[in-house]
């Protein structure tokens, strides 16, 4: 599905990405770790593709296609998503208005008629109670006032309306209480199939009690320097990561 | 989002302004230039009665003793008002009764800007005058509102049919001595529309007047007049359209309301005069003076308008709120893109006890453009228990482009409580790319942010407007994020 060969991706002459290799196949669920500023959301912002940073040299390849040439837009409407670490708020723009724009968009994309109003609000329902989502959220403007959590929540909620092939959640963890943690991770559980893939990033192993990855990923100064399976994240979890710093 | 970006501004910068063509028809026109000749002759050729042409020559000697103004926040490049040509009109003229006799590459320019001239073609529910260059080419409806008592119709028609009822108000809002375009206006305006509501009716459709510039170098001066008697409503739509062209156009309107006891009159415009190439050239320089006056008391006069259009812009409908209990409301959008300038608000003129104000402006600035906001609200004396409330708000594209506000505050009655919010947001990239990920592009990203900015404002149009504004909206911006 996602196939990542010696990325290297810098910011204005910086370079933050130094030779990135990853394969995820359907199915799989992937977690990346490593401590701040390794360079995790860049690799995510860099496969949704944020133009802030410059792909320097190496190749991504999604479903068979470069997906370094393709439009942002494009690679979402193929299937690969982005939840933010940090959502943005979009003032003025309500969620339904959104969402529908964002669904119509890519069934567009898909050769597809778009959504009735009642078909979409039907889906709409349906996918709020796999988030536990309230519907005066999505009454309210893009993430406009949201909590922390409420704003991770509707990433996933996102997600769920938008049935992503490859779902990068960046730090969808940080900041929850454990019910929302509990919440966020059975939403992701309940989205996969064996046709689509995850790749988790997070900072701490307390995600992956809830969401089980087949393999565990340390980004540690633009590379991947350690990958197993998810014992690994327990040992992350044990020793810190210091003897990792040391090591590389 | 540099390079993809660059290219979408490129193509859309360098696509069409939608109504830029041109139609092929047989004008006359007047000599350029401006003296007391040139004002007896419009005079004539509109075979005006006597007291018409007096006002004329009294403005026009007002005129020439006045400066441009200098206060606004535009940078007005000198205009040559000599070689301006102040008198343009289709041959087949004037009127026409049936619309067999009107020209087909007339009734063809109108279907080509949405505005069918046959009835039954009609947006049900509106009636247009639709005026072309200097002359109301045809206004439909007129019958069916004949019935109820409405008078709807081109002013020159008015200044014939109606004389006392022109006589009476006109330039009893907006004298001729006001300002320096209302004097150029008062005396050379050419046309425009007429509309009386009489007491206790409900005006049972929209009026509206479609202004289309279509002749080079002249310039357009026309103006409207609404009276609303006693306990009457009047919903009133006005649009414009121009052919893109190189050389500047000048176009001076006055626009005066009435309302008398417990009367409503609701004006909204979608302005889209051609605003000039990507590189500045070309437009239309927009020189307004609206203004409405409460006069009964319980009276209520409300400004919508969508200004995306011109080069320049001048313009701040405004409110006398003389009546007690009067309401006066300003909902405006101005966009402002490439190098567009914008000098646009409103004056609230409190002079009634418990009169109420509404402001609500959003500009939107993009390019290298200029957009700002000036607004008045002035309390009299005697005024007691005046409210105003004013929201001011600008967002930016991009870092070229500025924007800013100049309230001012003149209140002379204790009683009154006047609040001001203002705020000033910019689109960032961020919020592009959030909509980018979720498979929207960014074209329409920024017509969903747009659209939910100005919402507020689109909500007070009239249902098939605030489609169409919508649309004006993010075509104006399109390609402005960079
Ligand atoms: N917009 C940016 N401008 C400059 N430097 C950036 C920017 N975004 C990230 N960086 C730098 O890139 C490095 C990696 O950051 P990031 O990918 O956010 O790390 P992580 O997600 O692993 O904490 C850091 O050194 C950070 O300072
Ligand atoms: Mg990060």
């Amino acid at each position: 599905m996602l196939e990542i060969n010696n990325l290297y991706a810098s910011i204005e002459g910086k370079e933050i990405l130094k030779g990135i290799n990853l394969t995820v196949n359907p199915g799989e669920v992937h977690a990346i770790m490593g401590p701040n500023g390794s360079g995790k959301s860049t690799l995510a912002a860099v496969l949704a593709g944020r133009d802030l940073f410059e792909v320097t040299e190496g190749s991504a390849e999604f479903l068979g296609n470069n997906l370094l040439e393709l439009s942002p837009e494009d690679r979402a409407r193929m299937g690969l998503f982005l939840g933010f670490q940090y959502p943005v708020e979009i003032p003025g723009v309500s969620m339904v208005n959104f969402m529908k724009t964002a669904i119509n968009e890519q069934r567009k994309y898909n050769n597809l008629e778009p959504l009735s109003a009642s078909d979409f609000l039907k889906l709409m329902r349906e996918k709020k109670e796999i988030v536990e989502i309230t519907s005066s959220l999505t009454n309210r403007s893009v993430n406009e006032g949201f909590s922390g959590g409420e704003k991770k929540k509707n990433e996933i909620f996102q997600m769920a309306m938008l049935e992503p092939k490859l779902a990068i959640l960046d730090e969808t963890d940080s900041g929850l209480d454990i019910d929302a943690l509990r919440i966020v991770a059975n939403g992701v559980n309940k989205l996969r199939t064996k046709h689509n893939a995850t790749i988790v990033i997070t900072h701490y192993q307390r995600l992956l009690d809830y969401i089980v990855p087949d393999y565990v990923h340390v980004l540690y100064k633009g590379k991947i320097v350690k990958s197993s399976g998810k014992e690994l994240a327990l040992e992350l979890e044990e020793k810190g990561y210091d003897w990792i710093k040391e090591q590389y | 989002m540099s390079a993809e970006n660059d290219k979408i501004l490129t193509e859309i910068t360098e696509n069409d302004y939608k109504y830029g063509f041109v139609t092929e028809i047989e004008t006359e026109t007047i000599p350029k230039g401006l003296n007391e000749e040139v004002v007896r002759l419009i005079s004539a050729k509109k075979q005006e009665p006597e007291w018409l042409l007096e006002f004329r020559l009294k403005a026009y000697r007002h005129w020439l003793t006045m400066k441009i103004p200098v206060w606004p926040h535009l940078k007005l490049p000198e205009i040559d008002f000599q070689d301006v040509i102040y008198y343009a009109a289709p041959r087949k003229t004037p009127k026409y009764s049936s619309l067999d006799e009107v020209d087909p590459e007339l009734i063809d320019t109108f279907n080509r800007l949405g505005i069918p001239l046959e009835e039954q073609k009609h947006l049900a529910g509106v009636a247009v005058d639709a005026v072309m260059d200097s002359i109301s080419v045809k206004t439909t409806f007129r019958e069916t509102l004949a019935e109820l008592g409405i008078i709807f119709c081109s002013f020159s028609e008015a200044v014939k049919e109606h004389p006392d009822l022109v006589r009476k108000f006109m330039g009893s809002v907006v004298p001729y001595t006001d300002n320096f375009f209302a004097a150029l206006n008062s005396a050379v305006f050419s046309d425009g529309s007429f509309c009386y509501i009489p007491k206790g009716v409900r005006c049972p459709m929209e009026l509206s007047t479609y202004f289309r510039i279509n002749a080079a170098n002249t310039g357009q001066f026309e103006r409207t007049l609404i009276v609303a008697d006693d306990d009457s409503y009047v919903s009133y739509l006005e649009g414009c359209t121009a052919p893109m062209r190189d050389e500047n156009q000048l176009h001076a309107a006055i626009v005066e309301i009435v309302a008398h006891d417990n009367a409503e009159v609701k004006y909204s415009t979608v302005q889209n005069w051609y605003p000039g190439d990507k590189n500045g050239k070309g437009g239309i320089y927009n020189f307004v003076t609206k203004r409405g006056i409460c006069k009964g008391d319980n009276s209520k006069i409300s400004w919508t308008q969508v200004e995306t259009g011109s080069a320049i812009t001048w313009k701040y409908p405004s409110c006398i709120l003389k009546g007690n209990n009067t309401i006066g409301e300003f909902y405006s959008v101005a966009v402002t893109n490439n190098h567009q300038q914008a000098d646009t608000g409103t004056k609230m003129i409190h002079i009634g006890k418990n009169s109420r104000s509404t402001i609500i402006s959003k500009g939107i600035s993009a390019g290298k453009s200029q957009n700002s906001y000036r607004g008045l609200v002035k309390v009299l004396k005697g005024a007691d228990k005046v409210r105003n409330f004013t929201q001011c708000d600008s967002l930016l594209l991009g870092d070229q482009c500025g924007a800013h506000t100049f309230p001012y505050l003149e209140v002379d009655n204790e009683t009154a409580i006047i609040e001001h919010e203002a705020t000033t947001s910019k689109i960032g990239e961020d919020q592009i790319f959030y909509c980018n990920q979720r498979g929207i592009d960014t074209e329409t990203a920024i017509g969903l942010i747009i659209n939910g900015y100005a919402k507020e404002v689109l909500n007070k149009l009239p249902m098939e407007f605030a489609v169409e504004a919508q649309k004006l909206l993010q075509i104006s911006l399109e390609g402005s994020v960079g």
